[in-house]
């Protein structure tokens, strides 16, 4: 098979995944090839509106597993291609130069057993830093069930490890990923945390100590392939949040490629507005300092697809409202539908030197359309009157409006409002 | 009050002749009609007043703006002085003439027109400049770098550093095609050439090669059935998509000629220190 074929069958494998952030390390270019930048550089967009920052492929796509969800599993009728180790990262090294990527993202199925694919991988990792002397990014996902030696090896190249949490409960790993188990998710995570936590210190008291895997560590989970709600996925997020210390957890809803008694049937729209809902909560918990049990709880366990859910927070607080933009601190301007950090911190700097308007709101970059049913700018209220259907209605943009009034009537799908959404591209900016 | 005039001033379209339009402006205590640099095309209505460039006075004006104002202020200001704002030199002078005025308080005063056009004008230079890393495309001809760019603001000078961060051991030529200049990376060194009108060789085999790979994951990475225009276009506008690899066609461009390198190389050659 050329390089050509190749590149495609595993670009294709790998396309899914959809954690490829490449930020959180900042490493200044040593002369050679390659630096990296703590906020990380899209360097293109797919047809589909995603960011392409990293070369994302498998090493290899032929699998000794069987997980049901998953295209490239043993039973399942694919083509099967393997990158030599040399042949990616002489690859990686071509589009790095012309400034087509940021880095290499590479994942496996898993070949053999757990230690082969992590040595095929690590090879790859290791052409690539100590022979071509790359600086660039490094995303690495750890393969469950491998030698921790191995994988010790592997964060010590690789900028941001990861191990894939799958699905959002043992029950259904159990049902759907049969050689995979809780423990052999969980272990490498916890190897990895206490690894980078070494290392940190380490860092601190010698300098030039090798750093482990200094981006962090990221996880993602499947959304809509087993029957968990908004609730428990969130409650999840959030305890890795906190036990595992990572940077990120990304959703990937499921697209149904393959059928199975237990998984939704081939050609059931995948749930791209709750994997919306699920990021939008997400960025709640990381920068708006939301607790998960202040979003969902067991009476309402599932995201309102119509609103959002700071809007659908704010909308069930209404008694805190509305806030006085002159006067309101830093922690209650975060929670207005229409200002996001930016807007806050802007706020916070602009009012010590003159009075804020309407206007000069919309001046710092806030979202008047929403904000204003819930603030005050100088004693003046500009939303008409403070009452929820009023406020809802308001919120409700265009075709959404129109689904809304529709549903009160018995009918309704979300697709359109949630296309409405993702063309404004909302995520960060609620 | 500065006396406002019917002149306007003509300085050499460097950073620090347009200081010393600053310190004219104070020095004569009158505040101009309009700035502009010695190529721009001429304002006919006015009579124009030729600012000469005096790094005593300048590097003045530099040290009154961060000591009367802040060292913020006057990194704004260095950047502004690169984007694309129209008037932009005027837009600097009457937010200089409100910071020393007001102080450091300045650049809170983000609500205040005057003011808040030049953050516009900075947010839109580092936003372009965000983009241009991300969007740049090198093409490779035996060995050297070749890029073309076309930014509305004057991004060379800015990228100048992460390039160098980045690709720091290559030789490299990245061509701003619309401003008619060329940041050329030789041996370790940046140097800032005039160059208009260059036409980009084609490339050889190999190049077209990895070319090919590229768009291969380019079109293959996109998930079918999550088309979503709007938003790639929002992320990535419309106006880079010429000068970027995935959106080209090789199909129709010729194979490249012997000469195609050494011309890159001539390139490289022309930012070479002269011994
Ligand atoms: S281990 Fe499971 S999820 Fe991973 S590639 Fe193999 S079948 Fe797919």
């Amino acid at each position: 098979m050329d390089l050509m074929e190749k590149l495609t069958v595993l670009t294709d494998a790998a396309k899914y995944d959809v954690a490829c952030t490449s930020s959180g390390v900042d490493r200044g270019g040593g002369g050679g090839l390659g630096s990296a930048s703590r906020m990380g550089i899209c360097h293109s967009f797919a047809a589909d509106g995603r960011c392409i920052s990293l070369l994302k492929v498998l090493q290899s796509n032929a699998c000794a597993f069987d997980c049901a969800y998953c295209v490239n599993r043993r039973s399942s009728d694919v083509r099967r291609a393997s990158f030599t180790p040399r042949e990616l990262a002489d690859l990686t090294i071509e589009f790095y130069r012309r400034n087509y990527i940021e880095g290499l993202f590479l994942s496996s199925a898993v070949v053999r057993d757990a230690d082969y694919t992590c040595e095929q991988m690590l090879e790859t990792l290791h052409i690539l830093r100590t022979e071509y002397g790359f600086r660039g990014y490094i995303h690495a996902k750890a393969i469950p069930g491998a030698d921790r030696r191995l994988l010790a090896r592997i964060g010590l190249l690789a900028d941001r490890m990861s191990v894939n949490i799958e699905l959002p409960s043992q029950e259904s790993l159990r049902l759907l990923a049969p050689d995979k188990s809780r423990e052999s998710i969980l272990t490498p995570m916890g190897f990895v945390k206490d690894k980078i936590q070494e290392s940190c210190t380490d860092v601190v008291r010698y300098r030039g100590a090798p750093a482990f895997a200094p981006a962090g560590q990221s996880t993602q989970m499947i959304i809509g392939a087993t029957g968990e709600s908004d609730l428990q996925i969130l409650k999840l997020t959030a305890a890795l949040y906190k036990k595992y210390n990572l940077k990120r957890v990304f959703f990937s809803a499921y697209i149904p490629m393959v059928s199975g008694s237990n998984l939704p049937a081939p050609g059931t729209p995948p749930p791209l507005l709750r994997e919306h809902r699920l990021y939008q909560a997400d960025w709640l918990l990381r920068f708006y300092r939301f607790e998960a049990s202040e979003l969902l709880d067991e009476r309402q366990p599932f995201f309102d697809p119509l609103l959002d859910p700071k809007c659908s927070w704010a909308l069930r607080h209404l008694e805190s409202f509305p806030v006085e933009v002159n006067r309101a601190d830093y922690e209650t301007l975060l929670r207005v539908p229409g200002i996001g950090v930016r807007g806050a911190r802007r706020i916070v700097a602009a009012r010590k030197s003159c009075r804020l308007d309407l206007d000069s709101l919309k001046k710092l970059g806030v979202t008047v359309k929403r904000a204003r049913y819930f603030i005050l700018c100088s004693g003046k209220y500009y939303g008409g009157n403070l009452v929820h259907d009023a406020i809802l209605e308001g919120l409700l943009s265009g075709n959404a409006l129109k689904k809304y009034r529709e549903e009160r009537s018995g009918q309704m799908t979300i697709d359109d409002i949630m296309r409405e959404e993702k063309q404004a591209c909302l995520v960060g900016q609620m | 009050m500065p006396r406002r005039t019917d002149v306007i001033y003509r300085y050499d379209g460097s950073f620090e002749g347009l200081l010393c339009c600053v310190y004219r402006s104070y020095y004569e205590r009158e505040l101009p009609a309009g700035i502009e640099s010695a190529g721009a095309e001429q304002m006919q209505l006015y009579a124009a007043i030729d600012v000469e460039t005096d790094i005593a006075h300048s590097a003045r004006v530099a040290r009154a703006i961060r000591e009367k104002i802040s060292p913020q202020a006057y990194g704004l200001v260095r950047r502004a002085y690169f984007t694309c704002l129209e008037e932009r030199e005027m837009h600097i002078l009457r937010f200089l003439r409100l910071g020393f005025a007001k102080g450091g308080a300045v650049m809170q005063m983000t609500a205040d027109a005057r003011v808040n056009i030049i953050y516009r004008a900075v947010r839109n230079l580092a936003l372009e400049k965000d983009h241009m890393s991300g969007f740049l495309r090198f093409s490779d001809y035996g060995g050297i770098l070749f890029a073309q760019i076309e930014p509305k603001n004057d991004l060379l000078p800015l990228m100048a550093a992460h390039l160098r961060s980045r690709f720091g051991g290559e030789k490299y030529v990245v061509y701003d095609r619309a401003h008619g200049r060329a940041l050329v990376h030789g041996d370790g060194t940046d140097a800032l050439i005039e160059l208009d009108g260059f036409e980009p060789p084609p490339a050889d085999g190999a190049e077209r090669h990895i070319r090919g790979l590229w768009r291969r994951f380019y079109d293959t990475v996109a998930v079918e059935g999550r088309e979503n225009p709007r938003c790639r276009m929002s992320h990535m506008p419309k106006r880079f998509w010429k000068n970027m690899t995935e959106f080209q066609n090789e199909k129709d461009s010729p194979e490249r000629t012997a000469l195609a390198s050494d011309t890159v190389l001539q390139l490289l050659q022309l930012g070479e220190p002269k011994l």
